[in-house]
């Protein structure tokens, strides 16, 4: 029986549902000191000075350090010229939440009493937090050697304003993603021990080959000195990619406090100091004839950066431009984009990264047809669609050729699970009615770009390459060893690899052990991140174990006297096809392996282990249709969200179990942006959502159950036929709610609100409309 | 250490008496004192519920009591969880069912409060279990798998029920 495809259940749970995981800060070696950073309570300033005194004498503390300290060492990396972050901030804080300076003590407590024994004299600058006032003309320059907030500029090469003129009619939005925190809910953490030469590092990260050749390099040391350990990850959602100061600092404390020296951030700093994500303006025209047919469409992109240009950060845009267009066949694309620095924390990957922007945006603008034409949203999508034969389809960029997708047949089968015309005739018959709530539906055919990637695709946001490694390792007793240079949080890797590696080497679920995590123990890889999983790194598992079977098939065709291809493999086993009874087990191809006198001539002594790097010739274009139905409440503009249809298609399913949860996973993050969610500032640059007070994570009851949908088409361009499903709920879902709640406030004139929609913007929208 | 303070907690059926600090939190004293690191801290304004225990039976927040607020009483943490599920519980053995959990970061504090509902409500509505879990938060599953996992703990007590 396959097992790719079947609903096997999760070989990690038996350690995180009895407390026996290791997450980083459940570390705990011998005289371990712990460290607290002082971090800036302004978000713009000249630090005038910084007294320890009083922290220095107090017991239990080992020492306190600033950037004076570091002179020899470089500012983080992967930062542009004249714009790079230095570790602890020098002269100027750019953020409120930028560290100043770090202290060491025995203990956790210790630590938090000497950081607030410390004293810092700051001169206060002018700040500003948003786009509009970064690039106003007496705006305060961020980095005075740059001159200007502005960072980088993509122009475009045509306006369309020729075909948006030639169009039956024009329409125009402006749309604010607004900057969203990843939340994770462990927090960032990490634990340094350096030894003589040595240095082990532990951190919750999302790509720990990634991060040791970054340290090694900073550190000046050899890579085999460099050891970096990604144990059990608490959710990482992208915001466990990017370069933070612990990371760098923790290896160097640990080195001259001659302690192992942990850091385990408060979710309190982690709202400022983990980089944010979203944040985008766009300004959008869209040119379009009576029929609904879009013609033409022209996104202009604003992306807030925060403090200090983040690589990850400088590629959002990018992305963003790239999937403008949606599933749609527009003739005439024209993308533009610029990045600007602000005060504000660093913004990089949060799930999706990029592509939820553009795919709210293009739905948004959807639904804005519909609304100008008259037409059904639904009837405005399929009129637009690219079609079920027409792939590869070459878009507006180059770098984007869509892999395969049936968008009409997605949409066909979400609209009968949320049985759309009789919910229309219900919104109908509502409409009337004062006393009953408003009723809309919303609905989102998404695309996203993901299976990072072909060369070159995360080389750009500062990756070694962008290929994944796997090596499969056969036991003496045909047991088999998975490695992977993916490590995971959450995603379930143990379980989807060693259903691809049963599959394809004939060996037992249950004799197939996954590890990742650990330089020590994998050569290289690069991560998890960007719905990579499954069709990188799980299409290098397959690939490695197919190399690996193949060898074991020689073996086992010489102890049995038979041919390689009258051999099938099943059940730990080698039989020969229409031999029954002739067969030799794994176990004793696998010991057999070992003794060079029972081994074919061709074949050396250990031949069953297999290491591969997986490329792919382009990416992965996971899709689906999204429908949301939201009541509102006239009185109180209170949202329900009643039904939410999910129809994915995210290629080949290794696991239905896994990718539904992940589907799951990312829809809540998606409402949660499009109800809940938005990290603000003030006029000064405080932030006042700092907290899961102030931030609103949703919880149970305040988010729906899911109807889950699927239709399949194969990604030609792996192994596996996998898309990739990570971050496919956290781009489809945002459109779905916010088109679910501008169609029930139709009625009042409302084409679009921005997110967060909370019941206060509704309620003042009902106001205004009545 | 600010001021020291003789403690005795009974924690998953052993006493434990010790001199601690006396502002040590609950979760610290069972996660750094007794080890027991299976309780989870995942905020600092008591919103996440990630550590999760039961306290003579009730599920608190064990970042929100001080070590010496319980003194004498009886803390249940996730590592003292028995059943009959090849030593799970039912609450553990639906979340491994109906992949109740990915990361498992929030895992602990979901199962104890789970399982602190359960005492009191055998057999919950999805409605009743969405509100116990209001102070839990989890990032990765979108709650629905979660929910799944509390009906199916309540729909089988013992195996074969």
């Amino acid at each position: 029986m396959s097992l790719v495809g079947a609903k096997v259940l999760r070989k990690e749970d038996p350690r995180l549902l009895t407390g026996t995981g290791t997450f980083v800060d459940d570390l705990s070696p011998a005289r371990c000191a712990f460290a607290q950073f002082v971090t800036s309570t302004e978000a713009h300033a000249r630090v005038a000075s910084i007294d320890a005194r009083a922290a220095l004498a107090m017991d239990g503390v080992v020492g306190v350090w600033t950037a004076a300290d570091l002179t020899q060492y470089p500012d983080l990396p992967g930062g542009l010229p004249d714009l790079e972050r230095p570790v602890l901030a020098r002269n100027i804080v750019r953020f409120a939440g930028e560290p100043v300076a770090v202290v060491v003590a025995d203990d956790r407590y210790l630590a938090a009493d000497a950081a607030a024994a410390i004293d810092i004299e700051y001169q206060r600058l002018d700040a500003v937090t948003t786009i509009d006032r970064a690039v106003a003309d007496d705006a305060p320059v961020l980095f005075p050697a740059h001159s200007s907030n502005v960072i980088t500029v993509v122009p475009t090469m045509d306006d369309l304003e020729r075909e948006l003129g030639r169009c039956d009619a024009r329409a125009s939005l402006h749309v604010v993603n607004q900057r969203c925190a990843a939340v994770p809910i462990e927090p960032m953490a990490c634990l340094a021990d350096w030894r003589r030469d040595d240095v082990t590092l532990w951190a919750t990260f999302q790509a720990p080959h990634h991060l040791r050749n970054y340290l090694a390099s900073w550190l000046d040391i050899a890579q085999v000195r460099c050891r970096v350990i990604a144990p059990d990850v608490g959710g990482g959602f992208g915001s466990k990619i990017v370069w933070y100061p612990e990371l760098f600092l923790a290896p160097l404390l640990s080195k001259w406090t001659g302690r192992p020296v942990k850091f385990a951030q408060t979710r309190s700093e982690a709202m400022v100091q983990m980089n944010h994500g979203r944040d985008q303006v766009h300004d959008i025209d869209v040119g379009f004839d009576r029929d609904g047919t879009i013609k033409a469409l022209r996104m202009v992109v604003s992306q807030n950066l925060g403090a200090y240009p983040d690589p990850t950060g400088l590629g959002l845009p990018v992305l963003t431009t790239w999937m403008a267009a949606g599933c749609y066949r527009i003739p005439k694309v024209s993308t533009s984009f610029r990045t600007v620095v602000t005060n504000t924390t660093p913004v990089a990957a949060y799930r999706g990264a990029g592509r939820p922007e553009a795919a709210y945006s293009v739905e948004r603008v959807v639904d804005l047809v519909a609304r100008r034409t008259g037409l059904d949203p639904a009837e405005v999508r399929r009129r637009n669609f690219i079609g079920p034969s027409s792939f590869p389809y070459e878009t507006h960029n180059e770098a984007v050729v869509y892999d395969s997708g049936d968008f009409p047949a997605a949409l066909v089968e979400c609209l009968r699970l949320v049985d759309y015309d009789a919910v229309r005739a219900e919104q109908a018959a509502r409409r009337d009615d004062p006393d009953a709530p408003l009723i809309g539906v919303g609905l989102s055919s998404w695309l996203e770009i993901a299976g990072f990637g072909p060369n070159g695709s995360l080389e750009g946001f500062g990756h070694l390459a962008s290929w994944e490694s796997a090596q499969v390792r056969i036991a003496p007793d045909g047991s088999a060893t998975v490695f992977s240079g993916s490590s995971p949080h959450g995603q379930g890797h143990e379980t989807t690899f060693a259903q691809i590696a049963s599959d394809e080497l004939g060996i037992s679920f249950d004799r197939i052990d996954v590890r990742f995590g650990d330089t020590a123990t994998v050569i290289q890889g690069i991560g998890t991140m960007g719905s990579r999983g499954v069709p990188t790194s799980g299409s290098a598992v397959k690939s490695a174990s197919a190399r690996i079977l193949e060898r074991a098939k020689k073996i086992a065709a010489h102890l049995l006297e038979a041919a390689e291809e009258d051999l099938v493999v099943a059940d730990d086993a080698f039989h020969v096809r229409g031999s029954p009874g002739k067969n030799v087990g794994w176990s004793d191809v696998a010991w057999a392996s070992f003794q060079p006198l029972r081994l074919p001539p061709e074949l050396p002594a250990g031949s069953l282990e297999e290491r591969l790097f997986q490329e792919s010739p382009n990416f992965s274009y996971p899709s689906g249709a999204y429908a949301c139905v939201v009541e509102i409440d006239r009185s109180t503009g209170r949202i329900d969200i009643r039904t939410m249809v999910l129809v994915d298609d995210c290629g080949r399913v290794i696991n239905p179990l896994l990718a539904e949860g992940q589907v799951h996973g990312g829809v809540a993050q998606g409402i949660a942006q499009a109800l809940f969610e938005a990290m603000e500032y003030d006029e000064d640059g405080q932030p006042v959502t700092a907290s899961l007070l102030d931030y609103l994570v949703p919880s149970a009851p305040d988010l729906p159950g899911y109807i889950a949908g699927r239709i399949v088409t194969e990604c030609p361009n792996n192994p596996l036929g996998a898309k990739g499903i990570g971050e496919s709920g956290a781009v489809g879902a945002p459109a779905a709610v916010v088109n679910a709640v501008v169609d029930a406030l139709s009625g009042f004139g409302v084409e679009h609100v921005d997110m967060p929609i909370t019941p206060e913007k509704v309620w003042r929208l009902m106001a205004a409309g009545r | 250490m600010a001021r020291s303070v003789d403690v005795s907690i009974t924690v998953n059926g052993r006493r434990a008496t010790r001199a601690i600090d006396v502002r040590t939190l609950l979760v610290h004293f069972l996660r750094e004192h007794e080890r027991l690191t299976g309780t989870h801290v995942g905020c600092d304004t008591s919103n996440c519920g990630a550590c999760t225990v039961l306290l003579d039976g009730e599920a608190v927040k064990s970042c929100t009591l001080l070590a010496i607020q319980v003194d004498g009483q009886d803390v249940t943490t996730v590592e003292g969880l028995t059943g009959p599920y090849d030593g799970f519980g039912a609450v553990q053995e639906g979340f491994r069912q109906c992949h109740g959990l990915q990361c498992g970061y929030c895992t602990p504090g979901m199962v104890m409060a789970a399982t602190g509902l359960l005492a009191t409500n055998a057999d919950p509505t999805e409605a009743e279990i969405r509100m116990a879990l209001k102070g839990n938060m989890c990032r990765c599953t979108g709650y629905q798998m979660i929910v799944d996992s509390v009906r199916w703990a309540a729909e089988h007590p013992l195996p074969g029920d």
